[in-house]
């Protein structure tokens, strides 16, 4: 019977390693919901969520429950699949960034060693560019088969920005990897962790800064939320959506801040490598456990830090945000690659 | 059949029905998105020949980016209402027929050529399309064709700003 011959013990151990990290991304992304109207009351002098269980625990699963029990609208001018498949992109490219992320060293069961990264590729970071820029389609998509024009406009709106930004978060990124020579995440991280090497945000600080901004435009996050600018769009690019299509829209946002915060922590912030402690000294698998503990801690501090800024800075107007994207930061990151690349060859050749 | 062949297959069924969905759709943003799904399927046989790098720049730059653009252009231009254009029967048959004979030859050149024939295509082994074998090729060998090149992206780029200005 060798039809189908398959390595089935690593395609199962993949598939449980893909349900366990969708699972989680999608946890964490509804307790972000969660944590960013507690966070905003905080700022705001307020109480926020607090009548569904204890300190109002259980209001992302209300809030997921009267969304599913909406009722269901389709526009009848709308183009009824591409209104559907809109909502359903853009949820799964923002699942599909985490299967390069390395979460974890290796768990050792028996003989048998289990990688905590789906799949560790020759080209990490390219992969992440590649599912980024698809990620465009399901603003796209979505707001254009609303048939109408206020998301149509968010939707272009949307789209420019996320592609100006992309030039220079690639740019930054070029500073990053001639320092590790490498692209694969996994690799990065291992450096980072290595004894004697630094976390690359010492060695990078404009990249990181520059990365951030442009996680933050990526994301569609305030202050550069422009395609849900409600004042001057209505709704923006989910005008038409109800139900849990547009909870799929809201949702993927916050999959998207979960997923970006923990690339900026592998890319900068050393990955699962826990500060001050040389984990090859103890147990590997209490230090894979501890790792993941780690890793989940720096995400989480970025998902505050972008919760923090959306609740102090106002919203930019258009022109700004483009004025920014091509006026500030691509020269911003050119000139950081050019100090870079004249620092390496200078002094480390 | 292994895990490689079962991928081949099913990567090169859902290419050739993109491709033709393609053509058959009526809708112009049909068109476009089963174009995003062809490259996503050519996408797939570059990582089966462990041609990685490709594989995700092909992603970026036509999936990614051209396509978008044709998105935006399709989009605002307002093709939504479905224009039916009606060639007639003859052109219908030159067409066939042209592209036909074009399909035979492109066969014939790889089924002849010598650098074809006899060989198997190595599935996942070779490090010709990783990026480290890319860049090193690229900026000893190829050095020269490669600035001309980014001399010429830059007059695009150029260009393509002059065109953009009003006035």
């Amino acid at each position: 019977m060798n039809l189908l011959a398959f390595d089935w013990a690593l395609l199962i151990e993949k598939l449980v390693l893909i349900a366990i990290i969708i699972t989680i991304s999608l946890v964490v992304a509804m307790y972000a919901t969660y944590g960013e109207r507690k966070v905003a009351a905080w700022m705001q002098d307020r109480v926020g969520p607090n009548r569904a269980g204890p300190f109002g625990i259980l209001q992302p699963l209300a809030d997921g429950m009267k969304l599913f029990f909406k009722e269901e609208i389709i526009p009848n001018s709308s183009n009824k699949f591409l209104f559907i498949l809109g909502p359903c992109l853009a949820m799964l490219t923002a699942m599909m960034t985490s299967a390069i992320i390395p979460w974890g060293s290796e768990l050792r069961i028996g003989d048998r060693v289990i990688s905590l990264q789906i799949a560790d590729i020759n080209i990490g970071i390219l992969y992440v560019f590649g599912v980024v820029s698809m990620g465009v389609y399901g603003i796209m998509i979505g707001g254009w088969a609303s048939n109408n024009k206020f998301s149509l406009m968010a939707a272009l709106r949307g789209a420019s920005q996320v592609i100006s930004y992309e030039l220079a978060m690639g740019i930054s990124l070029i500073a990053l990897l001639m320092l590790t020579g490498s692209l694969s995440l996994k690799t990065i991280t291992e450096q980072q962790m290595a004894p004697g090497h630094y976390w690359n945000v010492l060695y990078q600080p404009l990249g990181f800064l520059i990365f951030f901004v442009c996680a933050l435009a990526e994301c569609n996050r305030a202050p550069f939320d422009l395609s849900e600018a409600e004042s001057e769009l209505n709704m923006g690019y989910h005008q038409e959506y109800s139900s849990m299509k547009l909870g799929f829209f809201l949702f993927s946002e916050y999959i998207n801040m979960f997923i970006s915060s923990v690339i900026m922590a592998t890319l900068f912030f050393g990955g699962y490598d826990i500060p001050f402690i040389d984990e090859s000294k103890y147990n590997p698998n209490l230090m894979a456990w501890l790792g993941v503990g780690a890793l989940m801690v720096k995400a989480l501090i970025f998902i505050f830090v972008f919760m923090w800024i959306r609740w102090t800075l106002p919203r930019f107007r258009y022109d700004q945000l483009m004025n920014l994207g091509w006026k500030a930061l691509i020269p911003l990151a050119l000139i950081n690659m050019v100090i870079t690349a004249v620092v390496i060859l200078k002094y480390f050749n | 059949m292994g895990i490689l062949q079962f991928l081949f297959w099913l990567l090169s069924a859902v290419a050739l029905t993109g491709a033709i969905m393609v053509l058959a759709s009526k809708n112009p943003v049909h068109s476009v998105l089963w174009l995003i799904v062809v490259f996503f399927a050519i996408s797939g046989h570059y990582v089966l020949l462990n041609a990685q790098f490709l594989a995700v720049v092909n992603l970026i730059v036509y999936a990614g980016a051209i396509m978008v653009l044709f998105l935006f252009v399709i989009m605002l231009m307002n093709l939504n209402t479905v224009i039916e254009t009606r060639k007639n029967l003859w052109m219908k048959a030159a067409g066939i027929i042209s592209g036909g004979i074009l399909f035979l030859i492109m066969i014939s050149v790889v089924r002849s050529s010598a650098d074809m024939v006899s060989r198997t295509a190595q599935l996942k082994e070779g490090s010709i399309g990783l990026i480290e074998t890319l860049g090193k090729v690229l900026f000893t060998q190829y050095v020269v064709p490669f600035e001309i090149s980014s001399v010429l992206f830059l007059s695009a780029m150029v260009g393509a700003v002059v065109i953009g200005k009003k006035d």
